[in-house]
């Protein structure tokens, strides 16, 4: 037993290390966004004991998914070192598609659903070909987009102004399905942690078969167990108020798919690659035309998806859907997440712990009646220290390239 | 009947918009030979080393590899062909790590997914025999010193098996002792029956290393030299252009060597 414990010890320490070796080296990864977020917690906590309730960070946890699934999209674009400004525009006019074939039109929801997502791909892939022809900055382009989608979705609703969607439809179900039953989301998070350890196990022992450096086996099991030590208090947490929402597992699943793409794919490489240097790609011979239109694209779907999934919240589509801090919010959480503004660095997961940070803010203001104003200048400030901590760790960074 | 080279131009041109940088460019590079392109700031060295890569395509001229004309017009091309280079901005991606760098462009593949245990394997099996002294193959390229960052580009050009090597400057920004490794790789390298186009400015490593010498004046040929033969300020005030000696050569072109 204590040999054990001594064995785990000396895991964590090992972990410890490479954690301060990273430090050093500017790299620090989501480390200020969880502390941002504690900060955040254990202030609202400290203003209103319901806070940190099961009610409210169920709630929480399914108001991030819309803008959180469009800061996906972003953290695509940033990883090439460019901004899409019209995601706000796409969700909206995806949403606005969706809501006139179904309520007025009466095409099938699946069949609306599909074509909603597919007008999304479609705006994106055109931005995306305009600015790898063009070569024009994304950011230009895509203002260009912002007012032109707009547009359309404007003249898609047509006179009818709002447009109410089905309270029991499959679109407003996506945001108000949970899984009552509590096995699901203790048995979801089994497999997540089971799968994490296969995969790096599989990993450690092919590594020890051709005799190269892998991780300890200790090393995989504190990590899986801190990983499955979070996902069971998430699910525990969740099942205390109304169990796993939909909307939440949705969420999770893609950014979790999504990671794989960019981190394990061809296609993911390439983006991180044109992120570094595109001279460097267009030499190493990557397609950089086809890849710009792709990501660009994944981030015109992904708004189109978040697009539903806000709709889904208010069930109803209005000319407002889309506007508002909607574009800033999306584009705030991939950067307070840890997604580098100058490109190539980042994850997914970063538009999670992004949207995270933002939405406890407004939900903590909500609950303590602080007025918006404040709410902007304190989210404004967060971003502004994420930006500040993304551009130090950079220079640091390259100043350990040189020493 | 002595074997074709490995690779010759035969009057490249190459301009940028209205300035020609490239002018009727001869060159050849021969299997186990160091052939070393000289020539002042602005000559056209880097250019023709992108024209020969793809990066930057000649627009006029014959390319032959072994003999046979070919159209090198995009890296890819060049690639397939068998030729590597190394540029002088090395061309590496600062926020991949070194096995990503490596195979930037033609990654192995397993299921469908990249196959990194497989990538590092033969990263550090090419390394190994580089280099003393491994880099971290995980942190960014940006946090590695430049002499590492060079071996990095070195490796990379080596990792396809290529029958010519292009390197600009390799050497420039290096230490002594990490020029010394670099020149004895090349050195290797010829024994191994390579072909090597070394661009420098230090006419010692010149010397010391290259069998043949081309000059380059404002995008010409001003001159071949057999640098076993060659004075020193032969070379020399060809670089500077304090000869004009302008190559007018029979039908046998550079046969004369």
């Amino acid at each position: 037993m204590v040999k054990s414990m001594r064995a785990v010890a000396r895991g964590a320490w090992s972990a410890v290390a490479t954690v301060r070796r990273k430090l050093r080296a500017g790299e620090l990864g989501s480390l200020p966004v969880v502390l941002v977020l504690a900060v955040v917690w254990i202030t609202f906590q400290c203003l209103n004991q319901n806070f940190l309730s099961p009610r409210n960070l169920s709630n929480l946890s399914v108001d991030i998914v819309g803008t959180g699934l469009i800061a996906v999209g972003i953290v695509f674009v940033l990883l090439l070192g460019q901004l899409d400004l019209s995601v706000g525009s796409i969700s909206g006019l995806a949403a606005a598609v969706f809501a006139v074939l179904n309520v007025n039109n009466g095409v099938p929801e699946w069949l609306a659903l599909v074509v909603a997502v597919l007008v999304g791909t479609v705006a994106g892939t055109v931005q995306g070909y305009s600015i790898a022809r063009t070569r024009v900055p994304a950011f230009v382009v895509t203002l260009a987009g912002l007012l032109t989608w707009n547009g359309l979705m404007l003249s898609v609703l047509g006179d009818s102004g709002t447009v109410n969607l089905d309270e029991d439809g499959l679109v407003a179900r996506l945001t108000s399905y949970y899984f009552t039953h509590d096995a699901v989301a203790y048995g979801l998070a089994a497999v997540a942690a089971g799968v994490v350890f296969l995969v790096s196990d599989r990993d450690r022992r092919r590594r020890r078969a051709l005799g190269m450096p892998h991780r300890s086996l200790r090393g995989i099991l504190v990590r899986t167990a801190g990983l499955a030590v979070l996902a069971f208090a998430v699910a525990y947490l969740l099942n205390r108020f109304q169990g796993l929402p939909l909307a939440l597992l949705i969420f999770l699943v893609l950014v979790a798919a999504l990671d794989v793409v960019l981190r394990r794919t061809h296609y993911g490489r390439q983006v991180y690659a044109l992120g570094g240097s595109i001279e460097a790609s267009r030499r190493a011979s990557i397609d950089v035309t086809w890849v710009q239109t792709a990501v660009l694209a994944t981030s015109g779907t992904m708004a189109a998806l978040g697009g539903l999934f806000l709709a889904s919240r208010i069930t109803s589509v209005s000319q407002a859907s889309g506007s508002g801090v909607l574009l800033v919010n999306a584009i705030a959480a991939a950067v307070i997440g840890g997604t580098s503004l100058f490109g190539g660095r980042g994850t997914t997961w970063s538009a999670v712990l992004g949207m995270l940070v933002i939405q406890s803010i407004a939900s903590g203001m909500a609950i303590t009646d602080t007025p918006p104003a404040l709410q902007f200048v304190i989210t404004g400030g967060v971003l502004f220290a994420a930006v500040v901590i993304d551009s130090l760790s950079r220079r640091s960074q390259e100043a350990h390239g040189r020493a | 009947m002595p074997d074709p080279p490995l690779l010759a131009l035969r009057g490249v041109c190459k301009r940028f918009g209205v300035v020609e940088v490239l002018t009727d460019i001869e060159l050849e590079i021969h299997s186990g030979q160091v052939v070393a392109l000289l020539g002042d700031n602005g000559a056209g060295k880097s250019t023709l080393v992108k024209a020969i890569s793809g990066v930057a395509p000649a627009e006029r001229g014959v390319i032959e590899w072994r003999g046979r004309p070919v159209h090198i017009r995009r890296p890819h091309d060049a690639r397939d062909l068998g030729i590597a280079a190394v540029y002088q901005d090395l061309a590496l991606c600062g926020n991949l790590d070194v096995v990503g760098n490596l195979f930037l462009g033609r990654e192995i593949r397993r299921f469908g997914f990249l196959d990194e245990v497989e990538m590092e394997r033969r990263t550090r099996q090419l390394l190994e025999r580089l280099t003393r002294g491994l880099p971290d193959l995980r942190g960014p390229v940006v946090s590695l010193s430049s002499g590492q960052r060079q071996t990095v580009a070195i490796a990379r050009s080596l990792l396809g098996d290529p029958r010519v090597l292009l390197l600009d400057e390799p050497t420039a920004a290096l230490g002594f002792e990490q020029t010394t490794e670099v020149l004895d790789l090349v050195d290797r390298l010829r024994d191994r029956g390579l072909g090597v186009l070394l661009i420098s400015h230090n006419m010692g490593d010149v010397k010391a290393l290259a069998d043949r010498a081309v000059v380059l004046r404002l995008g010409r040929n001003n001159g071949f030299f057999d640098v076993n033969t060659a004075s020193q300020e032969q070379i020399v005030s060809s670089i500077t252009g304090a000869t004009e000696n302008v190559p007018r050569r029979p039908a046998g072109r550079e046969a004369g060597w």
